[in-house]
């Protein structure tokens, strides 16, 4: 049975890399336990000896010859769309 | 403007000009976004000049704004996207203008597709085209809305879960879901790849028809297509089909098992040999679901993160606070339920426990489904447990909107092609569509069958 705290969903979010305010965490709190109760009916299912399914049209590894394909769209463009750039690159705030 | 030959010919500026002026008589229904109105003139003044051609030449159409097209931003009716101009358009969009067609605008939806009602739309809910006091539907409520207010003779949308049935079904229109892969995803904002495909709103199964035979193929941006296989046919004789009896129960809305019945009997009228049939999984669907797809959610969202596209949170000193931040302002309620409950199937020592138990369960359901279909053609069941509910009156509670896929999302687990067919009104005169479940590349088949029982209306 899922027993989730207040806690597990701060620190749940932290691995998500959302920072949650504080007064949206008793409200998500709640949805989490709600919805990780109505799945875990799935328990009742026997399973045991099943392949899981991970691909359902039965494709595997698609391979291609490793060469160079020319895109239409150009650095420029995708530097464009960042919020932040300078010299070619993307800013950020610093790491170290 | 209802079909697509009845504006096909005319002339492409008119087409387009008349889409546009509806769609601004239409606004308070919020189903639009934004209008790629000067791509859309222009393009249609090189219609009119003979220079672009095909079979959809001059024909306007919307997509879902979690397609990446040119005229105007995409989206994805979120913030964190809200000014994200696309640097090339998917390849079901390139596809439709290769043959002509013409994007007037972008339809709303559930920010990243994650809801049932449009509700969760980060730049507010669309309107019932049938009862304004009603959702549209969702998450592709917008598309089915402006196809269902005659704005477009098609419109766009994805499928994760039931997002293009259940508000077809909602707006009284067709509403397609085609076999996983057979469509290209290049270009369109993912949600769970391992369900995800894209498909189309239409008033006739002509229509859908005629737009699903443009989009089908392999792409080689999107090594998950199938090799080519969609090939147009016919329907003759005597079909087989399965009613989903585990469908059809008390907690049905009493309007919704009415039609389906009133639509059972049409089949038999029409000479066809319905059985009702059991599918128990069914009823587990949704709960493998709500596994399988935050999963996947949390991990195509981790993306956006503010730093190479998208809105970036201002004032922040770290970079942890600035994904933490910028992901957190541009992700609506519902985004960080998916990507919190992702994050937490997926992490070590509940993996076994909710994952791989659903991805197993998903195994099964597969396989009850495939029994059915060595004896049956086609399986029916209502595409939505009731008609179109009213603003609010789900979002307090997940799983009670979540409840509103139960009969969407087997399809989409299993990978086959689905459709709904506006088949009847409830007594308040909302719409209630239908839904047809074919087996895995059955496309055609399913669609020639839903042409033939169109003539016998």
């Amino acid at each position: 049975m899922a027993n989730v705290s207040r806690d597990d969903v701060v620190k749940l979010a932290a691995l998500s890399n959302l920072q949650l305010v504080d007064d949206e965490v008793d409200g998500l709190t709640k949805d989490i336990v709600n919805i990780l109760q109505y799945v875990e009916q799935l328990g009742e299912l026997d399973t045991e000896g099943v392949e899981p399914t991970y691909q359902v049209v039965d494709l595997e590894n698609i391979m291609r010859e490793d060469e160079v394909i020319t895109s239409e769209v150009t650095t420029s463009d995708l530097l464009a769309l960042a919020p932040d750039q300078a010299e070619n690159q993307i800013k950020v705030p610093k790491v170290l | 403007m209802p079909t697509i030959s009845d504006v096909k010919g005319n002339s492409a500026r008119k087409n387009i000009e008349d889409a546009l002026k509806k769609a601004k008589e239409f606004e308070e229904y919020h189903a639009l976004l934004s209008l790629t109105e000067k791509r859309a003139l222009e393009r249609a003044d090189a219609v009119d000049s003979g220079e672009i051609t095909g079979k959809l030449a001059g024909v306007p159409f919307v997509v879902k704004d979690n397609y990446l097209a040119f005229g105007a931003p995409t989206t994805a009716a979120a913030k964190i996207l809200e000014n994200f101009d696309a640097p090339l358009q998917a390849t079901a969009v390139e596809k439709l203008e290769a043959e002509g067609a013409i994007c007037i605008g972008k339809a709303n939806l559930d920010a990243f597709a994650h809801g049932g009602s449009t509700e969760n739309s980060a730049f507010g809910p669309t309107k019932n085209a049938a009862d304004p006091t009603k959702v549209a539907g969702g998450s592709s409520g917008g598309s089915a809305v402006v196809t269902a207010l005659d704005i477009v003779p098609f419109a766009l949308g994805s499928d994760t879960g039931g997002s293009i049935r259940q508000p077809a079904s909602f707006n009284g229109v067709y509403g397609i879901k085609p076999t996983y892969g057979m469509v290209s995803r290049y270009g369109v904002v993912a949600m769970a790849s391992s369900t995800d495909v894209m498909g189309c709103f239409t008033k006739t199964a002509d229509d859908a028809e005629l737009v699903m035979s443009i989009m089908a193929g392999r792409d080689e941006k999107d090594m998950t297509t199938l090799p080519d296989y969609f090939e147009s046919t016919t329907v003759d004789g005597k079909v087989k089909i399965g009613v989903i009896k585990d469908t059809l129960t008390d907690d049905v809305d009493e309007s919704v098992r009415n039609v389906t019945n009133e639509y059972i009997q049409k089949l038999k009228d029409a000479g066809h040999e319905v059985e009702e049939v059991s599918l128990p999984l069914v009823k587990l669907s949704l709960a493998m679901y709500y596994i399988i797809v935050p999963a996947e959610v949390s991990s195509n969202l981790a993306r956006y993160d503010g730093i190479r596209y998208g809105r970036r949170a201002q004032n922040v000193k770290t970079l942890a606070e600035l994904y933490g931040r910028s992901r957190d302002e541009g992700f609506v309620t519902e985004n960080k339920r998916r990507i919190m409950i992702g994050s937490y199937v997926l992490s070590s020592g509940f993996f076994d426990a909710y994952y791989l138990k659903a991805q197993k369960a998903r195994t099964l359901l597969i396989q009850q489904f495939d029994e059915l279909f060595n004896k049956y053609d086609l399986l029916l069941m209502p595409t939505a447990p009731t008609p179109a509910f009213g603003f609010g009156e789900n979002t307090d509670d997940p799983i009670k909107m979540y409840l509103s896929d139960a009969m969407t999302v087997p399809a989409n687990l299993t990978g086959m092609p689905a459709m709904s067919i506006p088949a009847g009104t409830s007594p308040d005169g909302l719409p209630v569509g239908v839904q047809l479940v074919a087996p895995r590349k059955a496309d055609a088949k399913m669609l020639a069958f839903a042409k033939s029982m169109e003539t016998q209306r």
